[in-house]
């Protein structure tokens, strides 16, 4: 480092390498994503977001909700559970043999080998794959989030701090407008101890006209009497948006099958 | 490698000083205003989670808005000109040559604080980008850009005409800062403001790209630049082993640029895991740049109560602790514990607050007398803002660090609710806003030794001003 050339060339290089690697091989790369399809199945994943969530996509950027809201669920790891689906023609044994083997949390051998077990004493089994981790014990999501999920989003808003809960499936956990716009106007009266602030002011309180778009309030938030909360264009847009959140869908690099209800 | 400069007389470093009067002032001036704004935005911010209705009717004072136009108060409104500010000053020294074309560098100080008047204003009233540390909408980004180039293309023109050719390590980390900035400001605005916003995670990845170099890299290029002129100049002995400086230098641009894709990030595996590696790496450098800082400031005879050599100290302690705590989240079980709490908040305001903002202010309390040709008008004050500003660092960034680690491990066990989880970090968070009315008091301080100075200045420039024009004509001219 004797001249100023070279300083200059050593970090030129030293930058240039990093933006090729960071910048511009991302952009080849996950530039050129391109619309899947959901795992054993002909939809197509992601779709487009309805007009008004588009909208509300600028409404929760304007507002930096991301600064407290992540939109990633994080996955430890697969686990396979052999599901008991029919009991063939000596039910009594297979079904003991069932309730004597461990089913869940399994490996895909043992899976394998527990859903054998059964078949050999006539019973039919289905084998099933979740994902684990906290994320998803906490309900957040059945697998971790992947890149086509913020396919159609700019700006994608990933997040980086969870000071409030992670929202990659809240239209799937909340699938109520009237939650979505009730707790953006008075978090505290659907979660009592929440450190959320309201959003008081993208709604209007207004002489009571009996609208259909006034927001159904518990007691001890409602509006005085003869007047009612009604959203603002921006509070709907926003609640249209959070209810689209909904990135749950089983795909290739991020399988799981979803156990039939009973 | 001596930065003392014996060879030049006297007489130039009075001149060099002169030359950057003006320029350095309207730096100065304007980053200390934005040091006081940039801290109560965050104070603000951070009370919301004491009373989350606090001035809740306004749409301008809701949290998602204030905490980025804090962050960004902070470091675009004072640390990135303040730095710039004393790199043309170290430029100027080291060259032995008054500022080259002193007028940019004060038109560029004018035009970067609109520029970060019009960014912290459009966070404000929601015209955020939404990418984390580059929030300012594209018209302040513009702004700042030129102003950058603009007192860039001055402290590389005063390089080019320097009188002594000898190279010194500030000048290789203070170089590289100065081409740093610029490529990886535009290239990401480019990127993720223009017309063709590339799809989905793409953004995401460039950002923390942009994030990671101007944090970790740019913030330690220059910070660890300023400091290795002003240790050995104010310890009066040369900068302690230059190999090991080198090595810093060079591992720091080459390894510390691939850091930043956190781990489990949504994208392509490889890229998360380039990171990890590359962090490992960067541990090396960010050691041996201890070393060097420790051997040059432990040998020095230096007794300074809350002077600039105090700030430094601190600075360069900071920047190893919050350097260190970065890297370790480059681990994969680490990194997933804690990569959605306050311990990245709290690492980042180590490394910005405790490392950055330290090392600049020592570097300003250390030229600011020398630069106006006037005493510091308080200097008792400036003694008691290193106190404030290292005790407000500490129980600022600490707590949350700590509290991050708290909240992380209830956050993995899915028997503890997330409400608790939450709750965990209220006390830390209550902490921490104790800390940053310290360092509100300390920014108040500094802000009022340089517009008390400022006045002075200008005052004593009236004078001079009225007294030539009121001096008696000389007879010649009257006769003419």
């Amino acid at each position: 480092m004797k001249t100023g050339i070279g300083v200059f060339v050593a970090a030129f290089a030293a930058l240039g390498a990093s933006w090729a690697g960071f910048v511009l091989a991302p952009s080849l790369q996950l530039g050129g994503t391109k619309v899947t399809t959901v795992l054993n199945s002909t939809d197509e994943y992601p779709v487009q977001r309805p007009g008004e969530a588009a909208l509300g996509l600028q409404v929760y950027r304007a507002n930096g909700c991301a600064a407290c809201h992540t939109q990633q669920v994080q996955q430890d790891g697969t686990a396979f559970e052999v599901v008991l689906t029919g009991a063939g023609k000596d039910p009594v044994t297979v079904s003991n043999l069932a309730a004597g083997l461990k089913l869940t949390g399994l490996t895909k051998e043992a899976a394998d080998a527990a859903a054998k077990t059964i078949a050999d004493a006539g019973g039919k089994t289905e084998t099933h794959l979740s994902g684990t981790g906290a994320d998803i014990s906490r309900g957040w999501g059945s697998r971790h989030s992947v890149a086509v999920d913020f396919l159609y989003d700019a700006p994608v808003q990933p997040g980086s701090l969870r000071a409030g809960p992670d929202l990659t499936n809240i239209g799937a956990r909340a699938a109520d407008a009237n939650w979505q716009l009730v707790h953006l106007y008075a978090p505290k009266a659907i979660v009592k101890d929440s450190t959320m602030p309201s959003f008081a002011y993208l709604f209007e309180v207004r002489a009571a006209t009996g609208s259909a778009e006034a927001l159904k309030l518990p007691a001890g938030f409602a509006a005085p009497a003869g007047f009612e909360v009604v959203p603002t264009p921006a509070a709907r847009h926003l609640a249209a948006y959070l209810l689209s959140l909904h990135a749950d869908a089983p795909l290739y690099e991020a399988p799981y099958s979803q156990l039939a209800k009973p | 490698m001596n930065p003392i400069d014996n060879k030049s007389p006297a007489a130039c470093s009075s001149e060099i000083d002169a030359s950057l009067r003006v320029p350095l002032l309207a730096l100065f001036g304007g980053a200390a205003l934005w040091l006081v704004v940039g801290l109560v935005l965050g104070l603000l911010a951070g009370l919301k989670f004491h009373a989350p209705d606090l001035l809740g009717a306004c749409p301008l004072m809701t949290y998602g808005r204030l905490a980025p136009a804090a962050n960004d108060a902070v470091l675009y409104g004072f640390a990135i000109p303040a730095a710039l500010g004393v790199i043309l000053w170290i430029m100027s020294r080291l060259s032995g040559m008054p500022v080259a074309l002193p007028i940019v560098p004060v038109v560029a100080a004018n035009i970067w604080n609109v520029g970060v008047l019009v960014g912290i204003a459009g966070i404000l009233i929601g015209e955020s980008t939404g990418y984390p540390w580059l929030e300012f909408p594209r018209a302040a980004a513009v702004l700042l850009f030129a102003a950058f180039l603009l007192i860039a293309v001055s402290a590389a023109a005063t390089f080019g005409w320097r009188r002594q050719r000898e190279l010194f390590p500030a000048h290789w980390f203070l170089f590289a800062a100065l081409l740093w900035f610029p490529w990886t400001y535009s290239s990401a605005n480019l990127f993720l403001t223009a017309v063709h916003v590339p799809r989905g995670m793409v953004q995401a990845v460039i950002d923390w790209w942009f994030a990671n170099n101007l944090l970790f890299v740019w913030l330690g290029l220059a910070g660890v630049g300023i400091a290795f002129y002003f240790l050995p100049k104010i310890g009066g002995r040369p900068l302690a082993s230059s190999g090991y400086a080198l090595f810093g230098f060079l591992t720091l641009m080459f390894f510390g640029s691939w850091v930043g894709i956190p781990v489990g990030a949504p994208v392509p595996a490889w890229l998360p895991t380039v990171s990890t590696v590359a962090a490992m790496l960067s541990i090396p450098p960010v050691i041996a740049i201890a070393i060097v800082s420790l051997r040059t400031a432990c040998g020095a005879k230096v007794v300074c109560f809350g002077g600039p050599f105090c700030f430094l100290r601190f600075g360069l302690l900071s920047f190893f602790l919050g350097s260190m705590l970065y890297l370790i989240t480059g681990c994969p079980r680490f990194g997933h514990l804690v990569q959605f709490t306050w311990y990245s908040v709290g690492q980042t305001q180590l490394t910005l607050l405790g490392f950055f903002v330290m090392v600049v202010l020592g570097g300003i309390y250390e030229i600011l007398s020398k630069t106006s040709g006037l005493e510091l008008p308080f200097p008792k004050l400036a003694k008691a803002h290193c106190y404030l500003a290292m005790l407000g660092v500490l129980l600022y960034a600490v707590p949350l660090v700590i509290g991050g680690v708290e909240q992380g491990i209830r956050l993995q066990n899915p028997a503890v609710p997330f409400a608790d989880a939450n709750a965990a970090a209220l006390l830390w968070l209550r902490i921490s806003s104790t800390g940053q009315i310290l360092l509100i008091l300390g920014s108040l301080l500094l802000a009022l030794n340089i517009f008390v100075m400022t006045i002075k200045w200008k005052i004593a420039l009236g004078k001079s001003l009225f007294a030539a024009v009121t001096a008696p004509l000389p007879v010649t001219e009257v006769k003419a």
